[in-house]
């Protein structure tokens, strides 16, 4: 195997690792731990009264927004980070062609913060 | 024979690529929870119990030092609590995902010119790449809990996570344009063979070129690791712990170990990028000596970084919500681009 998929691979068996971390603890406390089970102590905690309603309620539509904001700029980044490492070798044709890519983006956040998006109330 | 030579023929063995990794694994396996243990011991007991003149745990080892220990043994003790609302597949498997997140970070750190995991070429993408993996593991059990305070603290968790995302991966663009490389060995090297305009006498750390850059990062991290004043999804005195609410005994130690090492890695990230990682800029950075030394420097250099963040930590009042958006997108978003075109501008007429 090569030392690029070899590395890899280690990434993978970290994964597993972290999955063995917790079902190994939480096997071992299965060992240790009480199980008496009342039906009281499987309630919705809800600061101590019998909860009202469903636990999945409505919520602000805000965070919606937020998120798909957060998708443009997220790409943005995956985009510059290749030109980041090779900026010594473009020179100032990279820079200037950067400087309007950011250019463009950040138009995309005036016209956001124009438009009230970025407010909470 | 000499200590020197012995070394350097021991590291010189070829150990099989089985055998190795079953160490790396061994090594981070202890290394996440301990340093759990100390950033909450020396940070969140001691250090905040003397900014408020008290003195914290006293009772479980010397000053306290078990105290965490303690706690572990008797969470491991406490009952296994499924609500019957609760999706129970999504809600078991949430601790999981946070704590995959903080042990992947791991892999790409590192303490020595070969005390590494692995050098993957992509290093500081991949690192922040799986870092954002926690909003999923979050969200699910903010989700999962079917509990009003759960789904509020996940949102709001979720929200703040993917805004502060965006200033992290954007200050770390003003170090890769300056390295020219994303491979954290390579960032170590050029911060260690650097010079500031000719003289390269400590190098180049990039704290000196990239001050802007690492102020929003740990900025950043403060709000990545929902740490005051950036805990709203957390609140205590709001919405008791948000997406942790309905969790007990190992699984909720699961998301304290989760906060706590990711701290601890992204403390380790602030210090290979911007404050010149294990090396130090004298003498060959590719000696053996480094693979003994190199830890010991980067504790030094994480401890120092996690003590200005825990600083933080205990002097400021929490932001609202809507201030701290305003923080993200108003503030920290546009500066860290000014940050890159600026360190571009250098890089390239420089």
């Amino acid at each position: 195997m090569s030392e690029f998929l070899r590395d890899y691979l280690l990434v993978v068996l970290f994964l597993v690792l972290a999955g063995a971390l917790v079902f190994g603890m939480l096997g071992l406390g299965s060992l240790l731990r009480p199980t008496r089970s009342q039906p009281q102590k499987y309630i919705t905690y809800e600061s101590g009264v019998d909860p009202v309603g469903l636990g999945w309620s409505q919520s602000n539509i805000r965070y919606y927004v937020f998120a798909l904001l957060f998708v443009m700029f997220d790409v943005e980044a995956v985009f510059i980070f290749p030109w980041a490492t090779r900026l010594e070798a473009y020179g100032t044709f990279g820079l200037v062609e950067m400087a309007i890519f950011i250019f463009i983006l950040a138009l995309g956040l005036v016209y956001a913060w124009r438009k009230g998006v970025l407010r909470w109330i | 024979m000499t200590a020197a030579s012995v070394m350097s023929s021991l590291l010189a063995v070829e150990v099989p690529y089985w055998a190795s990794s079953i160490i790396k694994l061994g090594v981070v396996a202890l290394v996440v929870p301990t340093a759990a243990l100390i950033l909450g011991y020396v940070f969140l007991m001691k250090m905040m119990s003397f900014m408020q003149s008290r003195l914290g745990p006293m009772e479980a080892g010397p000053y306290g030092t078990l105290q965490l220990l303690a706690d572990g043994l008797k969470f491991i003790q406490k009952e296994d609590i499924f609500p019957e609302k609760a999706d129970r597949t999504v809600f078991a498997l949430a601790p999981l995902v946070v704590l995959i997140s903080t042990f992947l970070i791991f892999v790409v750190i590192p303490t020595g010119p070969d005390a590494v995991v692995a050098q993957l070429d992509v290093g500081i993408f991949y690192a922040l790449a799986v870092s954002s993996l926690s909003v999923v593991g979050i969200l699910m059990a903010g989700w999962a809990s079917a509990n009003k305070y759960a789904l509020m603290g996940g949102l709001r968790a979720a929200g703040q996570l993917i805004a502060y995302e965006l200033p992290l991966v954007l200050a770390v663009m003003g170090v890769v344009i300056q390295a020219g490389t994303l491979d954290l060995q390579k960032i170590v090297a050029a911060q260690a063979n650097g010079e500031i305009f000719g003289w390269g006498g400590i190098g180049n750390p990039f704290i000196l070129t990239q001050f802007v850059g690492f102020f929003i990062f740990l900025v950043a991290v403060q709000a990545e690791t929902t740490q005051p004043p950036f805990d709203m999804p957390v609140a205590e005195s709001e919405i008791v712990g948000g997406y942790q609410v309905e969790y007990t005994g190992f699984r909720f130690l699961f998301f304290f170990m989760g906060e706590f090492g990711t701290a601890f890695a992204f403390g380790a990230l602030a210090s290979v990028l911007f404050l010149g990682g294990w090396a130090l800029p004298w003498g060959d950075i590719t000696h053996w000596g480094f693979n003994i030394a190199g830890p010991v420097i980067m504790l030094v250099k994480i401890m120092a970084v996690s003590a200005l963040i825990f600083w933080f930590r205990f002097t400021y009042p929490r932001l609202r919500e809507d201030q701290l958006q305003r923080l993200a997108w108003k503030f920290l978003i546009p500066l860290s681009l000014v940050n890159i075109v600026v360190t571009g501008v250098f890089k390239v007429v420089l």
